[in-house]
């Protein structure tokens, strides 16, 4: 490091433990309690990264978390890397590795950088009016833009850092631990408030912790020795939490508030490991009060994005803060009193200030005159017109502002420096109140917005709220804060506080040059290199309002949400156009205040506990008998099994003739279950199903068809009558929850008098279903003592029964058209029905099929599969199931829909099956249906919803929803796909079995 | 992210609940007299209101209640929660 850009200051970092770090490859020294910014500036080293559009070289300019150059990327493993962190927010580690960014193939040359000698070639949305035309050029420019401008490489592997999620509640949250917070979390601890204080960096105290001159004074002590004592007598206050790193990100209505705490991130490597790296606070306040401060505004003038270019205020942290000297020869350009502060720090630290470049007309407030006082030169009614230096600032050009501030007179003056510091005045940070609704209202005095109208528990106190003055800030911090807690503390009553007051303001927003607008280079946003001439294009081009203008020229949109330049922005559009700033309004901030990396937002949510997994009790058979498993819902479904080297199609053909040619067993305890119990079950099953229920017998099932109440299909499933008052009802896997809460809504809200009870009882049961011409043998076998004739076990029954002695309940129930049953039993107990059903069933060749064989089967029979043949649009009667509508019924949900005069037109989209000419041909599924194969426009009328190659009867099959469909069959239709059309027949929706013999064999 | 009072459990998070739309619409007792219009009137009919309405919320991660709620849309202050089948609190 340059010995000579530091000077001896511990009271902040450590000089004496010395940091090795990597940046762009080399190796550099800092100390411990630099970030990565003032160990760069004591290396001598700005210019840091180069600019988005026009590359040009870019240095460190502010020292928090609204710099909008010095973002870089950390880290270089692919799993662990992080792009678009700010250098002034990054603490100083022992192996901290970082790279500019935005710089391609180095930050010193730069082949980007050609874009800046083209630059008037490239006005505001020059992409947007570029790239657009001819559009199918736009994959190959995307390509090259993406290379020369990306921001930043995203890590290609998994995050293998841990992030953690908190819940906090607290009385009173204090946001930011500056001098007006610690007075907030003070007075609200003091008075038995649970009170957490939260500030980003790591140390409270804000900047009136190094601010020690003889203009700010409390009690005749130093403002900073002052604030001091006042950290001490927090440590003592039981009520109060304080939390530094930890940054704001979000604030919601309620006063719920996200938080982001850093842990680890300021450890060394090796002491970062297995630790929790950030944790989100998800906080609940009853009060909260923002003392979020203000930040530096820069100018706007001509080349003002140099390196070396730097806001005044962070020039004095630098110096006061971490003892790095920006530079040996530096000048100042200010439009308000805060530069001289940085003037007579630096002349105090023995750094060279050149002079100071003031907009005003001369002023006398006891800080100029402290300044004057130790010699410092300054250029009054004076602007700087342009800038020297390439990759660093060498010199300035100054020349007196004429009367009204719109132009430069007289003879230009340079002067030679190797640091510029800027201060264009102050702005609140207000970006919390407004995320949390509030309105500002703007102060034309010193042009601001300060928080004004707020529907939530808060206030905001300090220079966030439009105080700038160390007294003023004291003072109303105090009395607000009492006002808001309701209580009375006299802590600070009677500090005697000396302020310097600025007596004079004057603001420019864009300051003239000697040169026309159109051959300058006033930048606005610097991370998005646009300038305020883009702005002024714009609205040349006729953007008006400000939201428009922000998004044409992305003025404000890069990764710093335009934190340091937005105000400039809307002084510049309100000037041009002719409005008030205050009527012009201003953009949206909208969360997180700084970039949150996903793992942070993630939390614990990662892996297998991103979203619940469930496995049926019968998983592990599934898996150790080599299952595919497909994802239902959150369920893990056998999908089917393969034998051998079989593929899908392979092992859904054998699996599909097996079942129908002896056995086949399936596990279907994924399907909805719902217990209902009550004396109106009955009733209940009436109004919620299409068909009647009166009249089911105790010991009978019955298919039953949902609707919506605007008359589409919603669910279906059967249910089992199994005493009196008690039915077991089953819906589709997917649609289980649904259904449930459903049904809960129309027991609560629409019909309180029934006594019925739900009862979710999906994960309670598991259940084994047995198939084929078989299955009754095997059946047999399982359970001896049940008597399976037709007479006693007929189709569509159920009967309790024992297997060792544990109760279970069969029933003869099929979705496949053969003799089926489905034995429900205690999950717990579910495996080893299972397996004993398995071997039972062996000496039949009993083959386990999964998901895809149980849908090819049904389709074989014309079974619906609610979600894939219908989709929200189909009434029964447009499914050809006008059977299970009850004519006897008076209501039942969606009734009055099937004959509103849209659902009882005929040509409706209506369910009907699809044969292939080819009966080798499968369609695809979702492939649309045509009557003309070269009329244009073509008319769809309606796509394919199932389709399979049937090994039982050797064709292809379909289902389909046609435009009039029921009165089409035998018609011959069109499938056009991308290669070829395929010829197809409509028909009936049965394909196998029509007489339904096989349910009986 | 809302506060939000369950009258069955007490202030829960927002997250615990879902919402159910407009509150108060009766479904209708004798769906087969009414004109198509009527009944669509009921089906697909919601007033969508920038200010104070009436709402179903369901405590859907908690007791499973449905309740009600009166809410201001434009700065989503809740005024009232109250039982389903209660008079609301406030006109
Ligand atoms: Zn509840």
């Amino acid at each position: 490091m340059s010995k000579d850009l530091r000077i001896i200051n511990n009271r902040f970092i450590d000089q004496t433990t010395r940091i090795s770090f990597k940046f762009d490859g080399k190796t550099l020294y800092g100390f411990k309690g630099d970030t990565l910014a003032s160990a760069l500036l004591a290396n001598n080293i700005h210019l840091v990264g180069r600019s988005f559009k026009y590359h040009r070289p870019r240095g460190i300019m502010a020292c928090g978390s609204e710099e909008p150059n010095a973002i870089v990327q950390v880290g270089n493993d692919a799993s662990m890397t992080e792009p678009n962190t700010r250098a002034t927010e990054i603490e100083l580690y022992e192996g901290l590795e970082a790279s500019s960014q935005n710089c391609w193939p180095s930050v010193n040359f730069d082949i980007g950088a050609i874009n800046n000698f083209f630059s008037p070639l490239i006005p505001a949305a020059f992409y947007y009016k570029t790239f657009m035309w001819p559009s199918n050029f736009w994959k190959l420019y995307e390509y090259f833009i993406r290379k020369s401008a990306g921001l930043g490489k995203s890590p290609t592997e998994p995050d293998k850092d841990i992030y953690d999620h908190r819940y906090l509640h607290c009385d009173v949250l204090v946001v930011g631990g500056g001098i007006s917070g610690i007075i907030a979390a003070k007075i609200a601890a003091k008075n038995n408030l649970n009170t957490l204080l939260i500030d980003d960096k790591n140390i409270l105290g804000g900047t009136t912790l190094f601010q020690e001159n003889e203009c700010f004074k409390i009690n005749n002590s130093y403002s900073n020795e002052w604030l001091k004592k006042e950290i001490e007598t927090l440590k003592s206050l039981e009520n109060l939490t304080i939390k530094t790193r930890t940054s704001l990100a979000a604030y919601h209505s309620y006063n719920y508030l996200l938080a982001r705490e850093n842990i680890t991130d300021h450890l060394d490597i090796n002491e970062k490991k297995d630790k929790i790296r950030q944790r989100l606070w998800k906080i609940r306040a009853k009060k909260v009060i923002i003392a979020t401060g203000s930040m530096e505004r820069p100018l706007i003038f001509n080349n003002n994005d140099r390196p070396g270019i730097m806001l005044s205020s962070s020039i004095k942290k630098y110096i006061d803060y971490y003892g790095v000297k920006c530079g040996q020869k530096i000048s100042l350009f200010t439009n308000n009193d805060s530069a001289y502060e940085t003037a007579i720090s630096l002349d105090n630290s023995g750094v060279n200030v050149n002079s100071v470049v003031d907009i005003r007309d001369k002023t006398n407030s006891s800080i100029v005159k402290q300044a004057e006082k130790l010699g410092i030169k300054i250029h009054w009614k004076s602007t700087i017109v342009n800038t020297n230096g390439y990759k660093k600032i060498n010199s300035i050009e100054i020349m007196k502002l004429s009367d009204d501030g719109a132009a430069v007179v007289g003879k230009k003056i340079k002067e030679q420096c190797d640091c510029l510091g800027i201060s264009g005045g102050w702005t609140p940070r207000v970006h919390l109140f407004t995320q949390s609704g509030g309105k500002l209202n703007f102060r034309d005095e010193d042009n601001v917005f300060l928080p004004g109208k707020s529907e939530l528990d808060q206030i905001s106190i300090g220079s966030c709220n439009g105080d700038f003055e160390l007294d003023e800030i004291i003072k109303n911090s105090v009395n607000s804060t009492n006002k808001f807690l309701k209580v009375n503390n006299n802590d600070y009553e009677n500090l005697e506080i000396i302020s310097s007051k600025e007596i004079h303001k004057k603001n420019i927003w864009l300051l003239p040059s000697d040169k026309p607008l159109g051959k300058t280079k006033p930048f606005l946003d610097f991370q998005n290199d646009s300038t305020a001439n883009d702005v002024k294009l714009a609205l040349r081009e006729g953007y008006k309002s400000i939201e428009h203008v922000k998004r044409y020229t992305t003025t404000g949109m890069a990764t710093d949400q335009g934190k340091l330049s937005n105000m400039h922005a809307l002084g510049i559009i309100a000037e041009t156009a002719g409005v008030k700033m205050g009527q012009l309004g201003t953009t949206t901030f909208r969360p997180p205040y700084t970039p949150l990396t996903f793992g942070t937002i993630v939390g614990r949510n990662v892996g297998e506990f991103f979203d619940i997994t469930r496995k049926t009790p019968m998983h592990e058979w599934h898996i150790k008998n080599k299952a595919v498993f497909e994802n239902v819902g959150q369920w893990k479904r056998a999908w089917y099994y393969p034998v051998d080297n079989e593929n899908m199609h392979e092992a859904v053909q054998r699996e599909s003739k097996a079942a129908r040619d002896s056995a086949g067993i399936l596990d279907a305890s994924t399907l909805g279950k719902i217990d209902i119990q009550g004396s109106d079950a009955s009733e209940f099953l009436n109004r919620v199903y299409t068909n009647a229920w009166s009249k089911l017998e105790i010991g009978k099932c019955r298919y039953g068809l949902m609707l919506n109440e605007d008359g589409m299909v919603y669910d279906d499933g059967v249910t089992t009558r199994l005493s009196e008052n008690h039915y077991l009802m089953t819906t589709t896997t997917g649609g289980a929850a649904n259904v449930l809460s459903k049904l809960e809504d129309y027991l609560q809200t629409e019909w309180p008098e029934l006594d019925v009870y739900l009862t979710s009882v999906t994960d309670h049961y598991g259940t084994v279903s047995v198939c084929g011409p078989n299955s009754k043998k095997i059946l047999s076998k399982v359970i001896p003592d049940l008597d399976l004739s037709d007479k006693e076990f007929p189709h569509m029954s159920f009967k309790n029964a024992l297997i060792d002695n544990i109760k279970c309940r069969v029933m003869r129930i099929s979705f496949t058209g053969e003799h089926s049953y489905e034995i429900n039993i205690q999950s717990s107990y579910a495996k080893s029905v299972w397996e004993k059903c398995y071997e039972a069933g062996k000496e039949f060749n009993i083959t386990p099929y999964g998901t895809e064989t149980m849908h090819l089967l049904r389709a074989e029979k014309g079974f619906i599969i609610v979600g894939q043949d219908t989709d929200g649009t189909m009434t029964p009667v447009d499914l050809q199931m006008d059977w299970i509508i009850s004519k006897k019924k008076y209501d039942f949900v969606g009734k009055r829909s099937l004959y509103r005069s849209d659902t009882i037109r005929e040509d409706r989209k209506q369910l009907v099956g699809l044969l292939t000419d080819d009966p080798k041909e499968v369609l695809e599924e979702g492939a649309q249906i045509v009557t003309e194969k070269n009329k244009q426009p073509i008319e769809m009328l309606g796509h394919v919803t199932s389709s399979y190659f049937s090994p039982n009867l050797n064709k292809s099959i379909a289902l389909a929803i046609v435009k009039n469909g029921k009165k089409m069959k035998g018609k011959k239709l069109f499938v056009p796909m991308e290669n070829k059309t395929i010829n197809v027949t409509i028909t009936d929706t049965v394909f196998l079995d029509k007489e339904n013999k096989r349910l009986n064999a | 992210m809302f506060l939000i009072n369950c009258p069955y459990c007490g202030e829960r998070d927002q997250s615990e609940f879902s919402a159910g739309g407009e509150a108060h619409i009766v479904r209708p007792k004798q769906p087969t007299e009414l004109s198509d219009d009527q009944w669509a009137e009921y089906l697909f009919m919601r007033k969508n209101i920038k200010g104070v309405q009436f709402e179903r919320w369901n405590h859907a991660h908690g007791c499973r209640k449905w309740f009600n709620m009166v809410r201001d849309t434009s700065n989503d202050k809740i005024h009232a929660v109250y039982k389903i089948g209660e008079k609301p609190p406030i006109n």
